[in-house]
């Protein structure tokens, strides 16, 4: 396996992100919105981390890019290519060798035309013919260059956004939920495209809530429950239930229009509110007494599960 | 996009003719109400007692005691549809000879103080909203907080005492040297009366415009196209020009022109307390004298001024802004 012969790109471990806030007049309270958080991607590869909305996976992106909100604090350790990727370094990369590709069209600069923003102002030649290239790849006409973000057309928006990705030398690709509301075929096109990234060498870490889109163009799959990781798993594990490994992914497989469309009650727990040890307990069927002590995340038939029970 | 133009022009002529009515309706209806007896005002109690009754008719009629309200707002109204302002009782001169001469005086001032506070508001907030929290931005929002509790005609009283009475720097009023003939007067003269009192409406102009500013650009700074510009790399003077500068601008437009009105306003308070012969103390003037046809004058030109104002800026928006210019053109 190829994870064994190289160093991933990125190693996310332990990875816990705290939002302070005031409630009630000076009384401060601390949002453990991401706790446990564990993901590594490797050259080439596509990683999708899925989970329901709020489960705090926008925030992993921006807490890996360093742009965490400034009430929010994080813990952990993220390692890029073998060193430590502190501030000071990702101040250094930032743009250049990790990309991030945004939701929508509304992170981009409502005054600035489309080519000086995919292009960061740059104006060379060299810029200006990558970006020509990069627009006949994805079949944009060259006029688009001269309009601002609120005139493209809902298609567009989704080869504009990875441009900006594609115009850098990227070796980590981060993709922020980029098929949101978008029709079933535009979205798989999405997906595709990042796929290409990954082939082309770079390591793609996609974020994304639709485990069926990602099980189609993914190589691996993270999924994430209540701001934690609960397992890892190729996606080949997802071919039948029996080679999953946590009770939650079971939940989502059966979950699967193909596989029954089967939902199992409650919700995912708020963040105020989680349960000691493993947040899927009050949900899970095989819960005991020791599911609320600290839940290691051990390695589990080739992948990574968090649950005692798992075998 | 010559019909759009049509309709826009329509639209605002539509809108300056009720504002005029409103305005003109309003200023009538609040002098009327006002317990001010111009003959008392203007003639004096001890000269109004030595006269006789015959006098005091004539005077009467002069001031227009007796005529009743609504006929008196119609023949003003008549009189001023016709292009004729009227004589102001005061100056016993054209309506609009006086505010000519009285706006010309104001002007230089007004417009000294807008582009000055303009120009520092607008850099102040843009430095202040970029660098939230850290020393700078306390620094110049303690400023603003304290300008701006601070009332105009005060701070025109400090600046006075400190820089005419104390230090003798500048003239302590008036908008020319005393003794001086009206042909010797120059343009350095005018400036160098001009620079306190609009010294004190920058300064109390600018607090507004940058607190505003600060508001617009945290806004900015927070909004997610800067987020993702700046995980794309993005830092500094060059996040600063392309992303902050370019969508702080527009507000920053309407703010400039709207701040017309605040300048206008505290014009009043500032030249009364310089002895500025402006528009502003001829509205003060007019008011306390019970001169009708000056006040609705004044009051009337003032508002098409704010109004001009405003509506500059509605049109600067759309040369400005390509989601107005290109998504109105389209269709």
């Amino acid at each position: 396996m190829r994870q064994e012969e190289r160093e991933p790109v990125l190693k996310i471990e332990n990875m816990s992100i705290v939002f302070t806030q005031y409630d009630r007049g000076m009384h401060q309270t601390e949002l453990p919105v991401i706790r446990n958080l564990d993901v590594e991607v490797y050259a080439g590869e596509m990683v999708a981390v899925v989970g329901s909305s709020g489960s705090g996976k926008s925030l992993l992106a921006h807490g890996v890019m360093g742009v965490l909100p400034y009430n929010a604090s994080m813990g952990g350790r993220i390692t890029y290519c073998r060193e430590e990727l502190t501030g000071k370094r990702m101040e250094k990369i930032r743009g250049k060798e990790i990309v991030m590709v945004p939701q929508s069209t509304a992170f981009l600069n409502p005054l600035m035309k489309i080519g000086p923003q995919i292009r960061k102002g740059r104006k060379d030649e060299e810029s200006r013919k990558k970006l020509r290239d990069i627009f006949r790849r994805y079949e944009l006409k060259e006029e688009v260059e001269k309009l601002y973000p609120f005139e493209l057309s809902g298609g567009m928006n989704r080869r504009i956004l990875i441009s900006t990705a594609m115009i850098e030398k990227p070796k980590l690709v981060i993709a922020d939920e980029p098929t949101p509301g978008l029709d079933l075929k535009v979205a798989k096109r999405a997906m595709e495209h990042f796929r290409e990234l990954a082939d082309m060498g770079a390591g793609v870490l996609v974020i994304t809530h639709d485990l069926e889109l990602a099980l189609e163009v993914a190589d691996r799959i993270v999924v994430f429950y209540a701001g934690t990781t609960i397992e890892e798993a190729s996606v080949q594990d997802f071919e039948k239930e029996e080679t999953l490994r946590h009770p939650y992914t079971k939940a989502l497989w059966r979950a699967m229009p193909k596989h029954g469309f089967q939902y199992i009650p409650g919700t995912q727990p708020y963040v105020k509110n989680l349960p000691k040890g493993c947040p899927f307990a009050p949900r899970c069927s095989q819960c005991t007494g020791e599911c609320s002590k600290e839940i290691p995340y051990r390695t589990v038939r080739e992948g990574k599960v968090r649950c005692i029970y798992a075998e | 996009m010559n019909r759009r133009w049509y309709i826009f022009i329509l639209k605002n002529l539509i809108r300056i003719v009720l504002l005029t009515v409103c305005i003109s309706i309003v200023t009538f209806a609040l002098m009327k109400a006002s317990p001010i007896d111009p003959l008392q005002a203007n003639v004096g109690q001890a000269a109004l007692g030595s006269m006789s009754q015959e006098q005091k008719e004539k005077l009467e009629e002069y001031w227009g005691v007796n005529t009743p309200p609504v006929q008196q707002y119609l023949s003003w109204a008549g009189d001023f549809v016709r292009g004729d302002m009227g004589t102001s009782l005061l100056y016993r001169q054209p309506v609009t000879k006086v505010i000519a001469v009285k706006l010309s005086n104001s002007l230089m001032l007004l417009a000294i103080a807008w582009i000055l506070s303009g120009i520092l508001g607008f850099a102040l907030g843009v430095i202040s909203g970029m660098n939230r929290g850290r020393l700078a931005d306390k620094l110049i929002k303690g400023y603003c907080l304290i300008i701006s509790s601070t009332p105009a005609f005060w701070l025109a009283l400090l600046l006075l005492m400190i820089f005419s009475v104390w230090l003798h720097i500048f003239p302590i009023g008036l908008s020319v040297p005393i003794g001086v003939e009206a042909s010797g007067v120059t343009l350095a003269d005018r400036i160098y009366h001009a620079v306190l009192p609009a010294l004190t409406l920058s300064i109390t102009g600018v607090s507004n415009i940058a607190l505003h500013t600060r508001e617009k650009m945290i806004d900015i700074m927070e909004s997610d196209y800067v987020l993702f510009a700046r995980m794309r790399g993005e830092k500094g003077w060059r996040l600063f020009r392309y992303y902050g500068f370019r969508n702080v601008l527009l507000p920053a437009v309407t703010l400039q022109f709207a701040s017309i009105s605040e300048i206008f306003g505290g014009s009043v308070l500032v030249e009364q307390v310089f002895s500025y012969p402006g528009l502003g103390q001829a509205a003060v003037a007019a008011g306390l004298g019970s001169d009708l046809p000056l006040l609705m004058a004044i009051t009337i030109v003032s508002a098409l001024i704010v109004f001009g104002g405003n509506l500059t800026a509605n049109i600067l928006y759309g040369l400005i802004d390509p989601r107005i210019r290109r998504g109105g053109a389209e269709k």
